[in-house]
């Protein structure tokens, strides 16, 4: 009850449809974003590339199809797993600041619980590739469960450095997604520390371009390789849940990476004072952000490199990702010491 | 000894017939310890046509041809290069050094687009598209090219029993000169992009490795390998045509890393060198193309009768892009049709190291180590040994094998 403050029905009113309109607005843009990505990508490749709304027309097209349940599949689990996986990525939407507002769920959780949250999609994927009794999607459920727990290294040092250092300056929660708006990490430290700074940036954007599942870390679902891997077997309805639930968490890993490394807005900058008009203008350079660490997170990383196998995804994280994350962290520290 | 491995808990994956991995249909029997292979195996035999039978019971052997050139969308030079040989073999006819030369440039523009075909393939298979994307743009200039010479981008229809069908003309050589112009231009670019590239290297080097030793037991031919340290080039070896006048050399990895490793990334420096040699080859026969006709017999009806009458074995064997291909044609005396005929494509011996090269590896290096070999499964699958009589299929062993083998060579002719 406390949680919820003293009007307990009018909050709980707003975080009802305020959760359902966030969902909304962020999954139309998360699919809007997958599309330019995909456009963005062929254009790289020197290919014309899919209209920007081919994910809505993929989307309404495997809505229309069957959805077929494998004979050795635990069939509840096989047709659970989608559900979940897309309801813990719409959850991410709620705990992370998005258009240039404050998190609709902020109050209630902060950067470590979205690392947490941040597994649950992967986790769901790996659940129904082992339901789906297919060789193939077991080997993809395999590589996924491996992929994420090499994922993990880099991104809580990542994160945990980036939540130290702002904790020695404010006595908030450091891992608030406010405090962190409020105490932006490039104007806490001097020039070694930025350097260091920028080192945690890249260990996150690569991290980013894991928790995408995207070239060169799509191990898990590598086309030529494997068929599809977890996925092979879903069809219809369930592979389309899949679909939108691993656009939506890209968009938020994206917003992630903008909240903790350019928490900034425009409207303050330029001065616009009416708060309509700031709240547009900060939503559109909150989507400008957000394409930029998508474009080199994503796209250009996915354009760039072949894949990797599993046992190099695996060292690339947890050695090569890890050291690099820790020099950032070291770097950091030491400016804080001069 | 395997069982003994094999008995902690491996499971069986199939990859084929149908696998976005293999372009044509083949199944590849895996067992796998988590991501290793322990044992592997092929199975053969699903695009089986009938295509010698087919040959074989066409009106006479100039339209066989075209059923030469369809065995393989890809090999169809090398293949109809290799059968007008083997007839011409038999029936005693010699084309004219202009239709040697004019066949030498083809093949070796075929050789030029099987082989950046396949790096695109191979590409794409380790997950890297923008460089499949990049390389069948480079592609499209050989392609281009072909149409212009032979008049169609697939099917060429350049080859007649003692020549060519279409000549090569003064005016024509700006244009052939301007592509192959382009391909020097952009070599280095492709050297760059397949040689030094990080993530390439990652998925190539040490994957996929077949022993020079292994090469030569398991006769593996062609870039494969000659990749493996094997110099064997039938361009080299037994010269034909007109490869006789311009001293082929069979390219090795060495030339560029100084060792033969034999794994995936020494087959991609084989076939960009190739590219390059063939590059180089084309321009050569430009420069020494002989004056004179085209054809022995320019009047078809006197040929077919010749053919009609011709009595012997002929054999035809040629380097495709692929490795050495083979035909083996048997004419009969007042028979317009072939008695025999029999074909042996390059990946038919290709494909007996793909257990050894894939043992030990990981399945994600499955695709692109089984691509390497660049395998054709359309020109392979021509044998299907059943026995209708007693209703069952039977396996010849090694043992068997080899008797037959040696005694069908001591029937044929010194």
């Amino acid at each position: 009850m406390s949680l919820l403050g003293e009007n307990i029905w009018i909050n709980g009113l707003i975080i009802i449809f305020g959760s359902a309109v966030l969902v909304f607005i962020g999954g139309v843009f998360s699919m809007l974003y997958r599309g330019i990505d995909r456009k963005l990508v062929a254009h790289m490749q020197g290919r014309v590339g899919p209209p920007i709304v081919q994910p809505f027309r993929d989307v309404q097209k495997l809505m229309m199809k069957e959805s077929i349940i494998p004979d050795g599949a635990v069939s509840w689990l096989f047709k659970a797993a989608p559900f979940i996986c897309l309801i813990t990525s719409a959850l991410l939407l709620l705990y992370i600041p998005l258009f240039g507002l404050q998190a609709l769920l902020g109050g209630f959780g902060d950067a470590l619980l979205v690392v947490y949250l941040l597994i649950l999609p992967s986790l769901s994927l790996a659940v129904g590739g082992f339901a789906s009794s297919s060789p193939y999607a077991t080997v993809g459920a395999q590589r996924e469960m491996v992929a994420l727990m090499s994922l993990e290294f880099p991104l809580a040092i990542a994160i945990v450095s980036l939540g130290w250092r702002i904790g020695r300056v404010t006595t908030a929660d450091p891992f608030m997604f406010s405090t962190i708006a409020e105490h932006p990490i490039w104007s806490l430290v001097g020039p070694l520390g930025i350097v260091g700074a920028l080192i945690l940036l890249f260990t996150l954007m690569v991290v980013t371009s894991g928790k995408g599942a995207k070239v060169p870390f799509d191990a898990a679902e590598a086309e030529t390789e494997i068929a599809g891997g977890i996925l092979v077997e879903y069809s219809g309805r369930n592979l389309c849940l899949f679909y939108i639930a691993d656009i939506i968490k890209t968009f938020a890993m994206a917003s992630v990476v903008v909240a903790l490394f350019i928490p900034y807005n425009l409207s303050p900058l330029i001065g616009i004072g009416t708060p309509v008009l700031a709240g547009i203008v900060d939503g559109l350079f909150f989507l400008v952000k957000v394409l930029a660490v998508m474009f080199i997170g994503i796209s250009f990383i996915r354009t760039a490199m072949a894949r990797f196998k599993i046992s190099q995804v695996s060292w690339v994280y947890i050695i090569a990702m890890t050291l690099i994350g820790l020099v950032g962290l070291i770097l950091i520290a030491v400016d804080l010491m001069v | 000894m395997i069982q003994e491995e094999t008995k902690k808990a491996t499971y069986n994956i199939p990859v084929g017939p149908i696998h976005p991995a293999l372009k044509e249909p083949i199944r590849l029997a895996l067992s796998v310890d988590g991501e290793e292979i322990v044992d592997a195996d092929v199975f053969v035999g699903q695009v089986h046509r009938g295509i010698e039978w087919l040959g074989m019971n066409r009106n006479n052997p100039i339209q066989s041809i075209y059923i030469a050139e369809r065995i393989c969308g890809i090999c169809n030079i090398c293949h109809p290069f290799s059968f007008v040989m083997a007839v011409e073999h038999a029936a005693g006819i010699t084309p004219p050094p202009r239709a040697d030369y004019i066949r030498a440039i083809t093949a070796e523009m075929e050789r030029i687009h099987s082989h950046l075909l396949w790096a695109g393939v191979a590409a794409h298979e380790i997950g890297f598209d923008t460089v499949f994307y990049f390389t069948w743009r480079v592609r499209e200039e050989i392609m281009d090219l072909i149409e212009y010479v032979t008049g169609n981008r697939v099917t060429k229809a350049m080859f007649q029993i003692g020549g060519v069908r279409r000549d090569i003309t003064e005016e024509q050589l700006p244009r052939i000169r301007q592509s192959l112009d382009y391909y020097k231009s952009i070599y280095d670019k492709l050297e760059k992009v397949f040689l030094d590239d990080k993530t390439i290297r990652m998925r190539t080097m040490n994957v996929g490795i077949l022993k020079k030793e292994d090469a030569l037991k398991l006769l593996t031919c062609g870039p494969s390998g000659r990749a493996s340290g094997v110099p064997k080039d039938v361009r080299q070896d037994q010269p034909y045509g007109a490869y006789a006048d311009l001293g082929i050399k069979a390219m090795t990895p060495d030339m560029v890393t100084g060792t033969v490793v034999g794994d995936v990334y020494d087959r991609i420096i084989v076939r960009l060198l190739e590219v390059k040699q063939a590059v180089e080859i084309i321009e050569q026969c430009l420069e020494n193309m002989p004056p004179g006709p085209i054809l022995a017999q320019p009047k078809t009806a006197v040929l077919l009768k010749a053919l009609t009458q011709a009595e012997g074995e002929g054999l035809g064997r040629a380097e495709a892009p692929r490795g050495e291909v083979f035909h083996y044609v048997r004419m009969e005396a007042g028979q317009s049709t072939l008695a025999t005929w029999k074909v042996r494509a390059p990946t038919y011996v290709n494909l007996m190291s793909v257990p050894t090269i894939l043992k030990g590896m990981q399945i994600a290096d499955v695709p692109i180590t089984f691509a390497s070999l660049d395998p054709c499964m359309s020109c392979t699958n021509r044998v299907v040994i059943t026995d209708r009589a007693i209703s069952r299929r039977s396996v010849i062993d090694y043992e068997e094998l080899h008797r037959l083998s040696v005694e069908k060579t001591k029937e044929l002719p010194q």
